[in-house]
């Protein structure tokens, strides 16, 4: 019977048994996938950063140094590094409050066509083109922008100039200033926060909030001690999201802002026109490092415990 | 990994420590064109009518020839630089940073002029240009070139135009009345610091600058100096060419540094826009057309440069990109939508005040050492920085 079995037959059988052949053919490609084209390539940039620039000729010298991480230490690079963590620190806060109320009433309040409709402004921003949005942002935020003559309008420009006078956050109008980025990141990146929010709050048992109001607790004290404890695994994932988006991003700080470098924007800067690969090897290196010492502090806190 | 890395590493940054010469095959005869040609180009520079109907220099070229052209842009000299370092090209338009690299790098071809008729039509002041005429070979075909001028706006300014770049580098109350903190701008590249130092060569000449583009240790701190004097009236540095026309639009910016591409667009817009090539003199940029060493498409390489030279080509772009064309006559004879009056206005007349762009490199010629290009870089993200 053997020789009349066709050629496909007999490779299943041999499957059938020997498992691990199977299993092993199953695995090979998404693991060369994770290994060589994701990890590889990652790691090819990052060993970069172990090498160094000829201070005289400007050339790449092959030896293992941690002088180009010494670089990140000078004054103007580590402005850099700070402006983009006080950045994302503040656009990942701020995310976080705006998106709670929004994703708490989504998941809580709003039912049937609302519900649709509170998806639909949630994710309506993200279907346009990032580009697009951010340069209407610009138009917004302009001096002789929207904005403004709102303010003018209602005969509030003083209050605007007094903001604007401020130093650091403020600026000769709107869209070059911090706040101005501060603001169009908040736009860009609150998606990412109110949704995970959402999801991690609809998980919340209904009947956990009445044992709550049963034993006596306050509506504050449900929020706090029951609500957001049971929201956090999606806030820290939200916050994720907008914290590395933020330290990554080198396309809004270029548009709307002040022009002081951002990290993203330094890579580009000294891989592209500089040819320092070394040095934007060593920046792109930062963001790696913040987010492991954020995860693990988040893991301490016990954000994951109730994934 | 590592050793591809070294190689691409070295080919490209070779060039700033020595220009070697070679001999290196020359095409001698032309054939039939083999039917296709591939170029690498700034965005806008190679356009075929698909933009705007009335800018097309490449549909007639393909009819005649029969050489369907392909175009990749390139955003920055350095992507052109690994464009043609990876190879499968055969034209490039270098500005002047990149050509000499490519040469350095034997990455391009010399071209045999004799083989482009119309060669002798090409601007004097260009054919033997420093950025491709290297140890007396012809590295390429002139093709564009514009200076980096100072735009203002006439509500601001008046009948008065700026007469210097002091009013983007140093505080003071522009015809208005008002400050010109926060109103004016700077490019926002590190190249930016060359316009600097042209500034100080007539306003310091102790620091005896000869070339913006070779400064040592002083010149070049005294340039970031008045860079970061700058930095305090800039509220915002300019990178993208529409982002400045909307600042002028939006953000009521008075002067800064530009192309006649920017001033060219607000003006056809109505803005109440104008420029001027201030006493200090400008910066500025000049492309030419090179031929990769391993051209698969010699032939219609030769016949695209004779086309750039003898076409509605140059006339045509110098309308669309505000630029001037390698060939003076494409100003006046009328074969494209150019004229003399655009000519000058773009800047034609002034070409032995503009400093072109090359790379700043360590050995420069003026002095024993200069401040090489990557320190240029990192630098001037400092004085954005604030530092």
């Amino acid at each position: 019977m053997s020789d009349t079995t066709s050629a496909p037959s007999r490779i299943s059988d041999a499957f059938w048994r020997q498992p691990t052949i199977l299993l092993l053919l199953l695995v090979t490609p998404p693991l060369l996938w994770l290994g060589i084209v994701y990890l590889g390539s990652l790691f090819a940039l990052l060993a970069q950063s172990f090498f160094s620039i000829d201070e005289f000729t400007g050339l790449v010298r092959y030896e293992f140094t941690l002088k180009t991480y010494a670089e990140l230490l000078r004054a103007s690079n580590f402005d850099i590094l700070i402006r983009t963590i006080v950045m994302a620190s503040a656009v990942t806060i701020a995310s976080a409050i705006i998106a709670f109320p929004i994703a708490y009433y989504a998941a809580r309040y709003a039912r049937g066509r609302w519900k649709a409709v509170f998806y639909l402004g949630i994710m309506l921003p993200l279907w346009s083109s990032y580009l697009v949005k951010v340069y209407s942002w610009k138009l917004i935020l302009a001096k002789e922008g929207i904005l403004n003559w709102f303010f003018e309008t209602l005969y509030l420009s003083w209050i605007l100039e007094a903001y604007l006078a401020i130093p650091v956050v403020g600026g000769n109008s709107l869209s070059v200033s911090w706040t101005g980025t501060f603001l169009v990141f908040v736009y860009v990146w609150l998606p990412f926060m109110i949704l995970p929010v959402q999801a991690a709050l609809e998980r919340v048992p209904p009947s956990m909030l009445e044992a709550s109001g049963d034993l006596g607790a306050s509506s504050g004290q449900t929020l706090r001690h029951v609500i957001l404890p049971l929201a956090l695994p999606g806030i820290i994932a939200g916050s994720i999201f907008t914290f590395s988006l933020t330290m990554g991003d080198y396309i809004i700080p270029q548009i709307v802002g002040t022009s002081a470098r951002m990290i993203g924007q330094a890579v580009y800067q000294f891989q592209g026109t500089a040819g320092n690969i070394p040095l934007a090897a060593a920046f792109a290196v930062v963001p790696i490092f913040v987010m492991g010492i954020y995860l693990t502090l988040a893991k301490r806190a016990g954000a994951f415990d109730a994934l | 990994m590592r050793q591809f890395l070294k190689t691409t590493a070295i080919v490209s940054l070779c060039a700033l420590i020595a220009t070697p010469s070679f001999a290196a095959n020359m095409v001698t005869e032309l054939g039939d064109g083999e039917g296709e040609l591939n170029i690498v180009a700034w965005p806008g520079y190679i356009e075929r009518g698909e933009t705007s109907a009335d800018f097309d220099w490449v549909t007639g070229f393909e009819k005649a020839t029969g050489c369907m052209v392909k175009v990749k842009t390139a955003n920055t000299s350095d992507e052109m630089v690994a464009l043609m370092n990876e190879g499968g090209f055969d034209l490039v338009t270098a500005s002047g940073d990149a050509s000499l690299r490519m040469v350095a790098g034997k990455r391009v071809q010399p071209i045999n002029t004799a083989l482009i008729p119309s060669w002798d039509s090409i601007d004097e002041r260009l054919k033997e240009a420093p950025w491709h005429f290297v140890d007396q070979t012809h590295y390429g075909t002139p093709y564009m070139w514009g200076p980096n001028i100072l735009m203002y706006n006439t509500k601001v300014f008046g009948e008065t135009p700026p007469s210097s770049w002091s009013v983007v580098f140093e505080e003071q109350n522009l015809p208005d009345g008002e400050s010109n903190i926060g109103r004016v701008q700077a490019y926002d590249g590190p190249i930016h610091i060359a316009d600097a130092a042209l500034y100080l060569m007539t306003h310091k000449p102790e620091l005896a600058i000869v070339s913006p583009y070779e400064l040592n240790a002083d010149q070049y701190a005294a340039a970031l100096d008045l860079l970061r004097e700058q930095r305090k009236l800039v509220s915002r540095y300019w990178h993208d060419a529409f982002i400045q026309i909307d600042d002028f639009k939006n953000e009521g910016m008075a002067a800064s540094g530009s192309w006649p591409f920017q001033r060219n667009l607000l003006q056809s817009d109505g803005a109440p826009i104008a420029s001027v090539i201030p006493q200090e003199g400008v910066t500025g940029w000049a492309d030419t057309t090179m031929m990769h060493v391993d051209s698969a498409n010699p032939n219609c390489a030769y016949l695209w440069m004779e086309h750039t030279l003898s076409s509605n080509l140059m006339s045509d772009l110098s309308v669309w990109f505000g630029a001037n064309p390698a060939v003076p006559a494409a100003c006046t004879d009328g074969r494209g939508m150019q004229t003399a009056e655009g000519c000058t206005k773009n800047g034609f007349d002034e070409f032995d005040r503009v400093s072109f762009w090359t790379t700043p490199v360590t050995r420069c010629e003026s002095q024993d050492e200069c401040v090489p290009y990557y320190r240029w870089v990192s630098d001037y993200i400092g004085v954005i920085g604030g530092r």
